[in-house]
């Protein structure tokens, strides 16, 4: 069963974000052993997956889409630049026009449909009373800039990755739920750049194994990664942007309120070769789930005691977990008994 | 949507210069797709009785996505790529494609752009410049070749470009001064090269005497890999024994044994197949590797590269 897009919920305020029994039973679990470090751990993002999964098709819609875009136009309400792109990615905008609605129209046909009459296209989107007609590549034809437009209609964050002299630039994106992390500060990085502040994998030569691989990835063939954090809350927004409204947040857990307070946040990172401009399209879909609802899962529960408990110091700091990492791992504890 | 191999028919076959033959790719079930300014496919011939696999660049325009066009230069000292195509490939054959790949894109916030062809390395610029007309990209084409055996498309190319084309044919000894076309150039100007190995080196020593940043000389070296002696490799990790025929480079000798080695540009430039080697004597041929890490003797670029004596033990 295909879960249906659920009405509005907040990832601010009052927070009223939830996760349906069926939402818990796709999540994409992160860690695939007791303890955690990192790899270059991307794999063939071959579709479609298994049936359901949020790995099925190339963009997962799920019943947080209403949801998420509402969060989406608060954020660029607040501050446009949350999306940019330099004049010579226009190209590179409209490859995920094209890759985007083909695919959402394929796999979702229920909400999305797409009528291609040469470059006359017509695009409708029922979740959100989208019907538009447009000149594919002709950006005053959209009511929005090619990137906003698009990016206006899809779950998870987008980077659009120039590449130029065996390197990528971070030179496009829409960046409205970042796990701290600015687009604004990236605008125009190389990757070895804009990943400046991570501790330990430039010593390991993750970068450089990673950037030879991701310039190699050809058109058709996409690939994917998983990635994670803890956030406090259900703060889709955890940006530098907007440190101020959440910073705070970090002090607030107590052992008694792991539960409903720290939220295990999933990125589903997928990395597509754009055929027009030869950008790599990077997506970041996040997916956040409460310790309460994790915990539902007996294995779940035992593997996060003993990954927080053996994260490597470093990264406890770097991923801003050292306010709560304690009472994180004394509130696993209870579900892991044998350590 | 995955893709691997693609299946086309060639539809048109054309001489457009006296030793370069073009190939019109027609796709038999799926669409092509779209691609960038600069791809080229990886083209799987299958010889006689081992399959070679070449690089050629599509010279079609990007945004056509009805058929793809290469164009073949017949090498003298071919392994057999080039003759195949030139002798048995026809109307109606049906021929293995990879997707495009890129490794020759051009840099599109340069503030213009140089571009300079060797002989039937015109054939990346053909994709280019419809794409820089459609930008109003600042740009000009200098085109060298010899008429008795390249120089395709050159009357139309200078019918299309006025004042933006300089052809300079040696057979008829116009000579390209390196030093005029590059000197005295404004910041934010890229230098796109595509021609024989000479003129890869030629323009990147002038351009280096006349302070030109690394960063603005882009190469694109279309040499597929060169016979050479046969020889023996082991491989360690699968404990396999494999030999390498002459007109086989080391690569082709490894995918036909089913071992998968990643590639991309199959012509020693993006180092995508480099390999450890165990032990053994190596001739480098690749243009990726600098030369301390040729003397090292403990990697290779198995698409182009050989060994120097008797064999190589790998490790795969």
């Amino acid at each position: 069963m295909r879960l249906h897009p659920k009405p509005i919920q907040t990832f601010r305020d009052d927070f009223s974000y939830s996760n349906s029994e069926e939402a818990i039973a796709r999540f994409p679990f992160p860690f695939p052993q007791d303890d955690y470090m990192y790899s270059v751990n991307i794999e063939p993002h071959v579709t479609p997956g298994p049936e359901g999964s949020v790995f099925e098709h190339l963009l997962d819609i799920d019943e947080h889409y209403l949801s998420e875009m509402a969060e989406r136009d608060i954020v660029l309400r607040e501050n446009a630049q949350r999306c940019l792109a330099m004049p010579h990615m226009d190209v590179a905008c409209w490859d995920l026009i094209e890759r985007a609605m083909t695919s959402l129209a394929a796999d979702y046909p229920q909400h999305f449909s797409l009528v291609r009459e040469g470059e006359r296209w017509t695009w409708q989107n029922r979740l959100l009373d989208i019907h538009d007609s447009f000149t594919f590549g002709d950006s005053s034809t959209l009511p929005l800039p090619p990137l906003e437009y698009i990016g206006r209609q899809l779950q998870g964050d987008f980077a659009l990755l120039d590449q130029r002299d065996g390197d990528l630039f971070m030179d496009a994106g829409i960046v409205t739920c970042p796990a701290d992390w600015s687009l604004r500060f990236d605008a125009g990085m190389s990757f070895s750049e804009w990943h400046g502040p991570v501790p330990l994998a430039h010593e390991m030569g993750v970068f450089e194994r990673a950037l030879k691989y991701l310039t190699a990835i050809p058109v058709g063939r996409p690939v994917r990664r998983l990635n994670w954090t803890l956030t406090i809350n259900a703060r889709m927004d955890s940006s530098p942007e907007t440190f101020p409204s959440w910073g705070s947040d970090r002090t607030t857990v107590t052992p008694d309120n792991v539960g409903e307070k720290v939220y295990l946040r999933v990125e589903l990172q997928v990395l597509d070769r754009m055929p027009r401009s030869n950008a790599l399209m990077f997506s970041i879909r996040t997916y956040l789930m409460s310790f309460d609802d994790l915990v539902t899962n007996p294995d779940w529960a035992r593997r996060l005691h003993r990954v927080m408990k053996t994260l490597p110091p470093e990264l406890v700091e770097y991923k801003g977990l050292s306010r709560f990492h304690p009472a994180v791992v004394e509130w696993l504890s209870r579900f892991d008994p044998a350590n | 949507m995955t893709v691997s191999k693609l299946r086309v028919r060639v539809t048109g076959v054309i001489p457009v210069a006296p030793a370069i033959r073009e190939f019109r790719l027609e796709p038999i079930e799926a669409q092509l797709t779209p691609f960038s300014a600069g791809s080229h496919v990886i083209v799987e011939m299958p010889g006689a009785g081992r399959v070679l696999r070449n690089a050629y660049s599509l010279l079609s325009d990007p945004a056509d996505t009805g058929a793809y066009r290469i164009a073949v230069r017949l090498q003298e000292s071919s392994r057999g790529g080039s003759k195949f195509m030139h002798e048995q490939v026809s109307e109606g054959t049906e021929l293995l494609i990879s997707p495009p790949a890129n490794l020759f894109a051009p840099s599109w916030q340069g503030r213009k752009h140089l571009l300079i062809a060797g002989g039937v390395g015109i054939t990346p610029f053909l994709s280019y410049i419809p794409e820089m007309l459609r930008r109003d990209a600042d740009f000009e084409l200098h085109y060298l070749y010899r008429s008795s055996q390249t120089g395709a498309y050159r009357e139309a190319l200078a019918d299309q470009l006025g004042e933006r084309y300089f052809g300079y044919d040696s057979a008829t000894g116009e000579r390209c001064r390196l030093e005029k076309v590059l000197g005295g150039r404004a910041p934010g100007t890229h230098v796109y090269v595509c021609g024989p190995q000479s003129l890869l080196e030629a323009v990147r020593r002038t351009a280096a005497e006349l302070g030109w940043p690394a960063s603005h000389i882009h190469f694109e070296a279309f040499a597929a890999a060169q016979p050479g002696e046969p020889f023996q490799v082991e491989l360690a990790a699968s404990r396999q024994r494999l030999e390498v025929p002459g007109e086989s480079s080391l690569l082709e000798a490894l995918e036909d044994a089913g071992i998968n080695v990643p590639s991309l540009c199959r012509g020693g430039v993006c180092g995508q197949c480099m390999t450890r080697v165990l032990d053994g004597d190596i001739e480098h041929r690749d243009s990726f590797l600098s030369e301390a890490e040729k003397a090292r003797q403990d990697c290779i670029m198995p698409c182009v590269s050989r060994a120097a004596k008797a064999g190589l033990t790998l490790d795969l």
